[in-house]
């Protein structure tokens, strides 16, 4: 277990300089997030064009793991449509949880960064609140989403 | 069973060899990611010396059968031992007999019996239940459920920027509707010492009963029931070196007489017919079911183990050990210690500026450091203080200096990385 794995420079600088940290008046969608072990908050808005995903912001407060998380998720999910947003969601619950994950970390782009997060059971909540916070956000749930 | 335990005054003479005090509890010779383990979560639970954990093994390798039942001879061992240990816990907290000690399963359990069983037939609507802002889940929520059940109002007492419970705004909650003041004894998440005799002295003389959680309390001083003239006082095993799943209510003997049992069942009765059950004495009459035995047993190996060495000196290493960790702690950039009563049990809860304090749990872990992070149960407590979560680290009498500095080293390393 090492903690350099976990606090990749990536992590550390989108934890530091978070993209995309802003509210959205206009957002057509936004979900809030919740994970009441540690208090990580954070609320995720997205615009849409059609199908498209135009803009997509989040504010909040979290531990390292999930700012940058979000932030990850901000650059990454920005210009794909609803679907594919949908596979990126489930291609990153893969590599957060699975040993045998069969996600190509090529395909993920910086979002790779997170794949240490899974030798930290602990933390795994941390970098996939934002990421079901989303999921919430284009279904349009109601409910605050609570990782607990 | 008792005939083994070292003469007290003789024993306790001596103040605390830490190293061979150490060496009586065998995890802390363990290593976690490749470096000696460094326990400081102590208020959450602590560990237990070989003498707790060889209690265990040999009641069930020697005694075990079930208790106040049958007439052989294990039973009879058995019974006598889980009845022994209950003597055990009654001089260890000086309560005038012993039908005033019930075992529970821990506090929780203990608060969640007063509430059901005590405060909920009396209440009406409108009465009041006074807590304070500092209390642990375990006693906000029995109250809360209670005051839904009938319609009574759950007052709290503020506290003050240091984490003290603000006294004048206790007096002017009280009135002739409060029925009952529900009061942490030791703060968990700030290590907060509450000058409980004040608050009892001022609730009784109105004809108010307190009950005290003492959870964090029990394991770093003496308490003396007797003294502090309190109503009900509920405390933990696991906290005091003891095992999980065994705790204690005392309860002052009038009112746990005039108390409905609180559970069903076998134990807690003399006899039954469909037409009329007659409800056991007490303190059986709260302890429906088979109860934990062993946990009862290895319970009083503690209190054993606990008064061999002596509260008095146990508070006084703990306390040496929280000035010295205090001092050091202060010498961090950016760190802010969170509950900075005059009067604390060894509990710092501190925030670093710009590492969250989940951040932190994991960067300590990796050093071999266990310390607490997040919001300790204690929800209200971080919302006064504006705060997420804090790191809480807690001592006990077998941490070391040298352990401090391995907590403030690890903190750097934290701070290095993402501060």
């Amino acid at each position: 277990m090492d903690l350099k794995d976990l606090y990749r420079d990536v992590i550390v600088d989108h934890n530091r300089k978070p993209r995309n940290f802003r509210p959205m008046p206009d957002a057509d969608r936004h979900a809030e997030g919740f994970n009441p072990l540690c208090g990580d908050r954070l609320t995720l808005y997205v615009k849409l064009d059609g199908e498209r995903i135009s803009d997509v912001s989040f504010q909040g407060s979290g531990c390292a793991i999930s700012v940058a998380s979000a932030s990850l998720l901000t650059e990454s999910v920005r210009g794909r449509t609803v679907p594919e947003a949908e596979q990126l969601f489930t291609s990153m619950h893969q590599l957060l949880t699975r040993d045998d994950a069969a996600v190509d970390p090529a395909a993920l782009g910086k979002l790779a960064a997170l794949s240490g997060v899974r030798q930290f059971p602990a933390r795994v909540k941390c970098a996939s609140l934002c990421w079901h916070t989303l999921d919430a956000a284009l279904h349009r749930d109601a409910e605050p989403i609570s990782t607990e | 069973m008792n005939a083994a335990r070292a003469p007290l005054a003789s024993a306790a003479a001596s103040p605390i060899d830490v190293a061979a005090v150490r060496r009586d509890f065998p995890i802390l010779a363990r290593e976690v990611n490749g470096k000696p383990l460094c326990y400081l979560d102590n208020a959450a639970s602590s560990q237990r010396p070989r003498s707790v954990i060889d209690a265990i093994s040999r009641y069930y390798e020697t005694s075990h059968a079930n208790v106040h039942r049958g007439v052989h001879r294990l039973s009879q061992e058995a019974t006598d031992q889980f009845e022994g240990a209950r003597e055990s816990l009654r001089r260890f907290v000086n309560a005038r007999s012993s039908r005033e000690i019930v075992f529970v399963r821990g506090t929780t359990e203990a608060v969640n019996l007063v509430a059901q069983s005590y405060a909920r037939p009396r209440l009406q609507a409108g009465d009041e239940i006074v807590i304070s802002w500092l209390e642990h889940h375990a006693n906000i929520v029995p109250w809360q459920m209670v005051c839904e059940q009938t319609g009574a109002r759950l007052r709290v007492i503020p506290i003050t920027r240091s984490g003290e419970v603000d006294f004048d705004a206790f007096l002017g909650l009280l009135n002739e509707r409060t029925r009952l003041l529900a009061l942490a004894h030791v703060s968990n998440a700030l290590g907060t010492v509450v000058p409980v005799e004040r608050f009892i002295r001022e609730a009784r003389g109105r004809g108010i009963p307190v009950l005290l959680d003492g959870a964090q309390a029990v394991p770093h001083m003496a308490v003396d029931m007797q003294a502090l003239d309190c109503d009900f006082y509920c405390f933990s095993g696991h906290k005091m070196c003891g095992p999980t799943g065994i705790g204690v209510l005392y309860g002052r003997e009038a009112l746990l007489e005039a108390m409905p049992p609180w559970q069903g069942g076998g134990d807690m009765i003399l006899a039954v017919s469909f037409e009329r059950t007659v409800y056991n004495a007490l303190p059986w009459k709260f302890e429906a079911g088979t109860p934990h035995i062993a946990g009862a047993i290895g319970l009083a190996a503690a209190v054993d183990y606990l008064e061999r060495l002596g509260l008095g000196h146990i508070a006084a290493a703990e306390q040496a050990l929280l000035d010295y960790a205090t001092d050091r702690l202060r010498e961090i950039p950016g760190l802010e210690v969170i509950g900075t009563a005059p009067h604390k049990a060894a509990v710092v809860s501190f925030t670093v500026a710009g590492v969250h304090p989940h951040d932190l749990g994991t960067i300590l872990d990796s050093e071999g450091v266990a310390i607490r992070t997040g919001h300790h149960c204690a929800m209200p407590v971080m919302d006064f203080f504006g705060v997420p979560a804090t790191a809480r680290a807690s001592f006990a009498f077998y941490n070391t200096r040298a352990e401090v500095d391995r907590l403030v080293a690890a903190l750097d390393v934290a701070r290095e990385m993402l501060g």
